[in-house]
């Protein structure tokens, strides 16, 4: 073990209201890509497992937390430390056409997944233009 | 860059720490490629932990490994699949390969290594070998 100080990939902290406990609340990374028929959402969220999560949709604002389970070994002291723990929180605001009935969620390897299919309404209907 | 001093009233430290997060970006000496990934060590008189946050990396892709007194972690994080026809709107998360090497305080017995990944979170047990254990000395009486 080096005393030398490592610059690791930062958590940073969730620009939310303090906690009552101290404990920090951090922001999940997240990747965001658009699909043919919704949203797809990646959040990292180490520690957290699949009955942790809490996901909102309401008035188009997508909130998601995670409940993070500390992981301090037995009989152990902590003695050097570059990741902090904490709950994990984020919240998106969404476009209207997302029913809230069909959000798939699902927790792999502490990643969680979100998938969101836009409302079939909404769905681009393509036009064809026949020569008359 | 603009700061907006009519938000969150309620918090008098918000715009000092918008300010400093903008210097923490700018800042020359934080453009060094960070370490992936971050480690925590726990010691104790039996043994010694390693926890890791190594998300979205499937335990079968992470590489544990002790020589003498350093162990290293090594792997692949995977890029997620995208179907056809898929257009990103934010990416945050990194990809690709990683390394890290952890100085240990003793020579490990191979044996006496347990790694568990729970969560996205890996944790490296090392067992202190016997003759590394803190001993009780006891006074004799005179």
């Amino acid at each position: 073990m080096t005393n030398d100080v490592t610059h690791t990939a930062d958590k940073t902290a969730a620009e939310t209201p303090e906690t009552t406990t101290g404990r920090r609340i951090y922001r999940p990374l997240t990747d965001i890509v658009e699909t043919t028929d919704g949203v797809t959402l990646m959040l990292e969220m180490p520690g957290v497992a699949a009955e942790d999560v809490d996901i909102t949709l309401e008035k188009r604002v997508l909130t998601i937390r995670g409940k993070v389970h500390a992981t301090q070994p037995e009989k152990l002291q902590l003695a050097y430390a570059e990741y902090g723990e904490g709950d994990f929180e984020r919240a998106f605001t969404m476009s209207d056409d997302f029913d809230p009935d069909k959000i798939g969620a699902q927790v792999s390897n502490g990643v969680l997944t979100l998938t969101l299919p836009r409302a079939a309404e909404a769905q681009p209907k393509k036009i064809t233009v026949t020569a008359s | 860059m603009l700061y907006p001093t009519y938000t969150r009233r309620s918090d008098p430290f918000a715009l000092m720490r918008s300010m400093l997060r903008d210097f923490d970006r700018t800042s020359p000496g934080r453009v060094t490629q960070p370490v992936f990934p971050a480690v925590n060590v726990w010691q104790g008189d039996e043994a010694v932990a390693i926890t890791a946050e190594l998300p979205g990396v499937d335990p079968a892709d992470i590489d544990i490994s002790v020589k003498e007194n350093v162990l290293t972690l090594s792997g692949e994080r995977k890029a997620p699949e995208i179907p056809e026809g898929g257009r990103w709107h934010r990416n945050e998360r990194g990809f690709g390969k990683f390394a890290r090497s952890v100085r240990l305080p003793f020579v490990a017995a191979e044996d006496k290594v347990e790694a568990r990944m729970t969560n996205g979170v890996l944790r490296i047990v090392i067992g202190r070998p016997e003759e590394d254990k803190p001993r009780k000395i006891e006074i004799k009486a005179a």
